[in-house]
């Protein structure tokens, strides 16, 4: 899993310019945003609901906010940034629209990655030992997994749609290989985790978010 | 007695001895006189007082960048002995410090969360409490040099922090690397990020917010009253004569009520009898917490004067960030420039984390960046001193952060 995270890590690291305002929700210990900070000058604010992970974010540099996402943002204004980071973190809330709606509402772009449940190492294993798959994304049990709201590549575009967002760009990784610009329809079940760069219409200047990579 | 009711002194590792490695040692108190008669202090109340005199300790070495100074705020009850062992303690009359070094000794000193091989450290007493700091124990020179009593003018947080920017620049510290203080002391750090945005580059503020709430407004005014309704407290005239003791320790043990938590009080003294399993039948003192806040009551009238009691509260209960942007909080931390990293304790009903919170939100509001967390502990208002484990490295990690920048 820690592997896997620096690979998303990396391509976000691409993606965002140098000098931007980042807004990264569910930060963990807060490395991203601490290397953000220190190798592109981006002027960054974390959130975090655990405690402990606070206090990790805390001692990596990062300004962290502890506070449940589920709660809204409503300290933040609109378009108080350029980015906002929702770093496997989506499938974790009680209320995962609402934070999407929040995230288009305070930045310019989102940037949300997610567990593709659809992916057919999770499906193959679900439908081989007709037992919760506990794969290398998806690395719970049944009983105390945190992803309270998994859902699949094509439920995350169809939400898209249905919401009129545009989707600036979108990228797939399986098996712990690097990110890759998506491929449909293949990455349906060929992606393990997907990356996605959505933006309301008109909301700030189109500009070119595809990753130098 | 070894004061076995003292839940801080258990929860508290042992102190270090002033040869200790992580000890700064040995400190004198340094005095300076800050305003006189050609140059008074502006107070908030209109009058312009002198002379002020401040008594401040400082800990570490100023960098000849004077880059890495830190002033440490204290709260209600403390004073500028923030770390180490006090020299002189016997010429000012002060022996409850030969027991225990300063008040933040956890915090402050080599390898600690305010490394003193690394930053250096700045307490000053407060206007208007009573440890050396001008206050209504000080000669009135409007009055053949008795001391003030109630005619010390009623003193702000605004005003301690106007008189603590002339002791920076009487120390000749452009700007300070932070500010930093728990309580009363948290709010003096937030009142500096505030009103002096340029003179500091960070302040950490602990089990503190923008302002007290009714519930603490209301626990201040009984401990007022109790001190006013003392009969040796004379209309504060007692300084020749018998102090309003009964009075202060009333005013000290409800404070104590208000920063420890239920829980705190439950786990520590339960029902528990001060003698024995069985009830003696009696009035006085026969619950454990009944004889706590009582032994904590007494040994406070020997350190403390009542009419500072009086002074410093009513400045608690005045302190509102918002009040000079018509009860905007936001509008009021669009002013701040320095970092600001905010700590509050889940147990805290005096400054509970909510209110510190808001604070949070109001500098997000404003477009600034914020730390904020919320520490689990069940020590109530008095974890921003108990918690020292869980606090230190936030803090450390947080200085040396702002120290880079």
């Amino acid at each position: 899993m820690k592997k896997r995270k620096r690979l998303d890590h990396q391509l976000i690291f691409k993606l965002i310019k140098p000098g931007s305002r980042v807004l990264d929700l569910g930060c963990g210990k807060g490395e991203l945003l601490a290397r953000l900070a220190a190798e592109k000058k981006i002027s960054g604010q974390a959130v975090e609901r655990n405690p402990a992970r606070v206090a990790d974010a805390i001692r990596a540099g990062v300004a962290v906010y502890q506070k449940d996402l589920d709660c809204g943002l409503p300290e933040f204004k609109k378009d108080s940034f350029d980015y906002a980071i929702l770093e496997m973190t989506l499938q974790q809330l009680e209320r995962p629209l609402a934070a999407l709606e929040e995230t288009l509402r305070v930045s310019r772009f989102t940037i949300v990655s997610f567990p593709n449940f659809n992916y057919r190492g999770v499906v193959g294993k679900l439908v081989e030992t007709g037992r919760m798959p506990v794969t290398p994304a998806l690395p719970y049990s049944w009983h105390n997994t945190p992803n309270i709201h998994l859902f699949t590549l094509y439920d995350f575009l169809d939400w898209a749609e249905q919401r009129g967002v545009t989707v600036v760009a979108g990228y797939a990784s399986a098996a712990g290989s690097p990110f890759r610009p998506l491929n449909l329809p293949l990455d349906s079940s060929e992606a393990e985790e997907l990356l996605f760069v959505i933006t309301l219409p008109g909301s700030g200047q189109p500009q070119s978010t595809g990753a130098d990579a | 007695m070894t004061d076995p009711l003292n839940v801080c002194l258990e929860k508290r590792a042992p102190h270090d001895l002033p040869d200790a490695p992580r000890s700064v040692g040995w400190i004198s108190p340094k005095r300076v006189v800050l305003a006189d008669q050609a140059n008074p202090l502006p107070l908030d109340c209109g009058i312009e007082l002198a002379p002020v005199t401040v008594e401040y300790e400082t800990y570490g070495r100023l960098s000849p960048a004077k880059d890495n100074a830190v002033f440490v705020l204290h709260a209600l009850s403390g004073d500028a002995h923030a770390a180490g062992w006090d020299r002189d303690w016997a010429r000012d009359n002060r022996p409850w410090r030969q027991e225990r070094p300063g008040w933040w000794d956890e915090m402050i000193g080599p390898g600690k969360a305010f490394d003193t091989d690394s930053f250096y450290l700045v307490c000053a007493n407060i206007l208007g409490s009573c440890y050396g700091t001008t206050g209504p124990w000080s000669p009135n020179p409007e009055n053949e040099g008795r001391p003030y009593g109630l005619d010390f003018p009623v003193v702000t947080v605004e005003d301690w922090i106007r008189l603590q920017v002339r002791l920076q620049d009487y120390l000749g510290i452009e700007q300070l690397l932070a500010v930093a203080g728990g309580s009363l002391g948290g709010q003096q750090a937030l009142a500096w990020a505030i009103n002096y945005p340029d003179r500091i580059r960070s302040a950490i503020i602990l089990a503190a917010s923008a302002r007290l709430g009714a519930q603490g407004l209301a626990f201040n005014a009984v401990g007022r009253q109790a001190i006013f309704n003392d009969p040796c407290f004379n209309r504060g005239n007692y300084y020749n004569s018998e102090a309003p003791a009964g009075g202060l320790e009333l005013a000290r043990m409800l404070g104590h009520i208000t920063y420890l938590s239920a829980d705190s009080m439950e786990g520590k003294f339960g029902r528990r009898y001060q003698n024995g399993k069985r009830p003696c039948y009696r009035l006085e003192d026969e619950f454990m917490v009944e004889s706590y806040l009582s032994h904590q009551g007494r040994s406070f009238v020997n350190r403390f004067d009542a009419n500072s009691y009086l002074y410093l509260s009513r400045a608690m209960d005045y302190y509102d960030a918002a009040s000079n942007n018509g009860g905007d909080l936001e509008a009021a931390c669009a002013a701040i420039r320095a970092d600001l990293l905010l700590i509050s304790y889940t147990s805290d009903w005096l400054y509970p984390p909510e209110s510190t919170r808001a604070v949070a939100e109001a500098v997000l509001a404003a477009g600034h960046p914020v730390s904020y967390i919320e520490i689990p502990s069940t020590y109530g208002h008095d974890a921003f001193l108990l918690e020292a484990e869980k606090t230190a490295p936030l803090i450390n990690s947080f200085l040396r952060r702002g120290a880079q920048g």
